[in-house]
């Protein structure tokens, strides 16, 4: 039993190793790495991906894939920029109904992808397109935001001591991590999601709620990248269309080498975070060591398959 | 004749035509000399001819992409690869300066090379297609840029430039370039076993290993196949505008290519699959962004439309959705 659950955590473990390592080694190459400012914008400047992350987890842990992260962060943020600029609609009314569509965008390819049995990756590829679109269309520029959004941020922002503050955009991420987590360890829609990941037939004649659990786990995606969207809007008080732009395959690899299993069923949103602080741990790097910024696409790309690799050395073990 | 409207491959193109023929009635209705053709300089122009040459890169990424999604995979790199090899054949002409055969041989290689380690990963360590083909389009649009030092690399080689805007019989060379690669694949489905080994490993992956086809080979070959013919439309991209932008070329084209092939009565889950309707899937992709661009219409609204039609192909398609209606045509 207990060897079970180590072999199941290796993944997690093997990630935190690397975190950890990562830290250390960077922190005495250079300068400053250790301060807690470093830190502090580990958190504040990943805050998108971090929210959008957690979203793509919980579909990932269901067995499912969502790709229309990034799009639904460029409609969000630019239609929010639009209501509040153009249409005066006071920032308390736009961003609660923002929410609610991007809960209600998830819902519907939820319920496409349940009802009709079609391939997630299909329909939320149409998703992403027509998010994307969508945001085109309302407006091809972005455009500032002056009034409110500054004020929230500023209200959001919690002071740490005389010298440091946690970011409005750190918050969010993590309250939505708290959250998160209590929801999907510690709720019957949680276990079913896990359940469901893990083998969806034979949770069906266990007579779970598939239905709901499916259709709930990609609200929650739209929901969270709606969030995200938020978030992004927050961070830079402005619209942009182009926001988000393949976002969804940072979050998807995010979550993968923060130790949660494609196939579905096994994983943890702390992994996630740890992913999301390797991520962000590596883009400070590739910046402190001035070269190009493309090679942080690289180093992602082979770390993504590194964790790959373990997945299935892991799995063929148990096999 | 009547044998061949009763074929599979007929009944699969009937929806894609359709929906072929219904644009092409739009446009004759709304579009202002849109089935117009000019002859001038022994080369012909117009609206169609525009939409085929447009076409070509979208339709030779979803030949490739064909194949390996009747094997049951897919491959989501082919738009860095289309990068890579445009790149890499922008930078041999322009530091090296060697002779354009031996640019393309190379940017080819190297497209080849992308397409190994796919098959490599999916066929021989079982990673899925979808994470598989994830990491080199991630990984792939960096190394790009990196060739290009994120740069836009500009070069003037009037061969290279050929490939994209040269004229051949009078028509573009890109669609004598998409004919070819075409001809390749009906003839590897028809006349040789391994179109048979293709479909049989989509349809059941097992049961193909027990009656002794090497899957992980059949496997590497569709993504080696696949990224080829991404290298070929990376250079036509690159021809085209006589760059490399490591940033655009290809730019989701891997989701117009997959979508051609859906449209074209290829299903997701591999199995038997329809080049033909592929290309008209492509070319119908083409004719609605061309339709859109012709009615003044916010070019991006295409996006919206593709969404739809996805969805809309995918339902037709859906055996829960045809029993829908089948129950309520029966009640």
């Amino acid at each position: 039993m207990n060897l079970r659950l180590l072999k199941r955590n290796i993944p997690f473990l093997a990630t935190a190793t690397v975190c950890i390592l990562l830290y250390l080694a960077a922190g005495f190459r250079y300068e400053n790495f250790f301060s807690i400012r470093v830190f502090l914008n580990f958190i504040s400047e990943n805050a998108v991906l971090g929210v959008a992350a957690v979203g793509m987890t919980m579909v990932i842990l269901s067995g499912g894939i969502d790709l229309s992260v990034g799009s639904v962060v460029g409609v969000v943020s630019i239609s929010m920029a639009l209501l509040i600029e153009k249409h005066g609609v006071p920032a308390s009314a736009a961003i609660p109904l923002m929410l609610i569509s991007g809960g209600l965008f998830g819902a519907g390819m939820g319920a496409l992808i349940h009802f009709y049995s079609l391939p997630p990756f299909l329909v939320t590829l149409a998703g992403m397109f027509f998010a994307r679109g969508l945001g085109f269309v309302l407006q091809l520029e972005s455009m500032p935001i002056t009034r409110q959004v500054s004020d929230i941020v500023s209200a959001l922002t919690i002071p740490l001591g005389p010298e440091y503050e946690l970011a409005a955009t750190s918050l969010i991420f993590i309250s939505l991590l708290v959250v998160a987590m209590l929801v999907v360890h510690f709720t019957p829609f949680g276990r079913n999601v896990y359940a469901i990941g893990g083998n969806e037939p034979s949770s069906l004649l266990m007579g779970l709620p598939i239905a709901a659990t499916k259709i709930g786990v990609y609200a929650a995606s739209g929901f969270c990248s709606a969030l995200a969207g938020v978030v992004y809007t927050f961070y830079t008080t402005s619209g942009n269309p182009t926001a988000g732009v393949g976002l969804e395959l940072e979050a998807i690899a995010a979550a993968v080498i923060g130790g949660t299993l494609l196939s579905g069923g096994v994983g943890y949103l702390a992994g996630t975070l740890l992913g999301v602080l390797i991520f962000a741990m590596i883009q400070t790097i590739v910046i402190f060591e001035n070269i190009n910024s493309w090679w942080t696409k690289i180093i992602v790309g082979l770390l993504l398959l590194v964790f790959i690799l373990l997945q299935k050395l892991i799995q063929a073990k148990k096999a | 004749m009547k044998r061949v409207f009763q074929t599979t491959t007929w009944r699969k193109l009937q929806w894609p035509l359709l929906a072929l023929v219904v644009v092409m009635v739009f446009n004759f209705l709304f579009s202002k000399d849109f089935f117009e053709l000019t002859i001038r300089d022994g080369r012909v122009y117009g609206s169609l001819i525009d939409i085929l040459n447009r076409a070509a890169p979208v339709m030779l990424l979803s030949l490739g992409m064909t194949l390996v999604i009747a094997t049951g995979g897919v491959d989501l790199s082919v738009g860095a690869v289309m990068a890579i090899s445009g790149a890499s054949a922008a930078l041999l002409v322009t530091k090296a300066g060697l002779p354009v055969p031996v640019v393309i041989a190379v940017s080819l290689g190297i497209a080849l090379l992308a397409g190994l380690w796919n098959g490599l990963l999916v066929g021989f360590l079982g990673v899925p297609p979808i994470v598989a083909t994830l990491i080199l389009m991630v990984s792939g649009r960096g190394i790009a840029q990196l060739l290009t030092g994120g740069q836009i690399i500009t070069f003037e080689s009037r061969s290279l430039e050929f490939i994209a805007r040269g004229a051949f019989l009078g028509l573009p060379f890109t669609i004598t370039l998409v004919l070819l690669v075409f001809l390749v694949v009906i003839l590897i489905q028809t006349r040789t076993a391994a179109g048979l080994f293709i479909e049989a490993t989509g349809d059941n992956e097992t049961a193909s290993r027990y009656a002794g086809i090497n899957t992980r080979f059949v496997k590497l070959l569709v993504y080696a196949f696949c990224a080829m013919s991404a290298g070929i439309a990376g250079l036509i991209a690159a021809g085209d505008i006589k760059a490399a932008d490591a940033n655009n070329a290809g730019l989701w084209l891997e989701l117009d290519a997959i979508l051609a092939t859906v449209i074209g009565g290829t299903a997701l889950q591999g199995g038997r699959f329809y080049p033909a309707g592929s290309l008209v899937g492509a070319v119908l992709i083409q004719s609605l962004t061309t339709t859109i661009l012709a009615q003044n219409v916010n070019v991006q609204f295409t996006l919206v439309v593709k969404a739809l039609v996805i969805i809309a192909v995918c339902l037709l398609q859906s055996e829960s959705f045809r029993r829908v209606f089948v129950r309520r045509a029966v009640a």
